[in-house]
């Protein structure tokens, strides 16, 4: 997986989807986002193929930033920003 | 003939500027929402409006769903076995069975086992069932709305349908609830 550590905000939560199948990973990254600040970084873990295009869709639809995503065998890993 | 590239550009620029003017009026009067008319109470329909919803509320869009005719019947309780006032309303529960987890397919029913097939491949790949997505929604803010014509004519009461509905509502709110929609389905 090739992490660019660029941003200086620590994640604050990871969310781990993997195993679950649309909707399930934006829900579940959906409830842990609530209550946090904006700014926060969230890691989102998943297996689903679908969240390769759902990821940026959602991004684009609400507003929060995608800052990378990234794949190796395990899955797919996502860094979003609150915004 | 010349004179083509030129017609085409001036043709490229009045579309570009037709989209951008429709594009400019759209954004000003619809909200960041998605309105869905749940008319179908079938499970391969129910499955996909609650899918939508359940995304769309992750993605921060208001989301109203309108439940209207055998839609309605996916908001009945699930230990609801009969509903209706006469015998006609009372029959039609009968074969029309309240509840998301009650709910047929639209096609490869066979008596049941097409649901139960279907239910069983949705836990193995952890996809929710539209019981669960419907909780879910309701914790994520979707406001569910019984059309109150649907109660009156299939003898259904607020008893008989599952907590915290909105309160029902008549065609003209819900063409307001849509009317100030980005996005309006009928499914």
């Amino acid at each position: 997986m090739s992490t660019t550590q660029a941003q200086a905000a620590p994640v604050a939560t990871t969310v781990d989807a993997r195993g679950q199948s649309c909707p399930g990973p934006l829900v579940t990254l959906f409830q842990a986002m609530k209550g946090s600040q904006p700014g926060e970084l969230f890691e989102l873990l998943a297996t689903d193929p679908g969240s390769r295009s759902d990821v940026p869709s959602w991004a684009a639809i609400s507003g929060n930033e995608l800052v990378e995503s990234g794949s190796d065998e395990h899955g797919f890993r996502y860094l979003v920003r609150k915004a | 003939m010349t004179t083509m590239p030129d017609e085409t550009a001036e043709l490229r620029t009045l579309i570009d500027s037709a989209l951008a003017e429709r594009e400019h009026q759209s954004g000003l009067n619809t909200k960041n929402k998605i309105t869905i008319i749940a008319w179908d109470g079938h499970l391969d329909r129910v499955w996909p409006t609650m899918i939508l919803s359940t995304t769309a509320a992750a993605s921060g869009m208001e989301v109203s769903v309108f439940f209207t005719f055998w839609g309605l019947f996916a908001l009945v309780k699930p230990d609801k076995r009969i509903t209706g006032k006469d015998w006609m309303t009372k029959m039609l529960s009968v074969m029309n069975p309240g509840s998301t987890s009650k709910a047929k397919l639209s096609r490869y029913n066979f008596a049941g086992m097409g649901p139960w097939m279907l239910g069983k491949l949705a836990k193995d790949y952890k996809t929710p069932h539209p019981t669960e997505l419907l909780e879910l929604a309701q914790g994520m803010g979707v406001r569910l709305i019984p059309c109150q014509m649907t109660m009156d004519l299939m003898g259904l009461t607020k008893e008989d349908l599952i907590e915290g509905l909105e309160e029902p509502i008549g065609a003209a709110t819900a063409l307001l609830e849509m009317k100030e929609s980005a996005i309006q389905l009928f499914i």
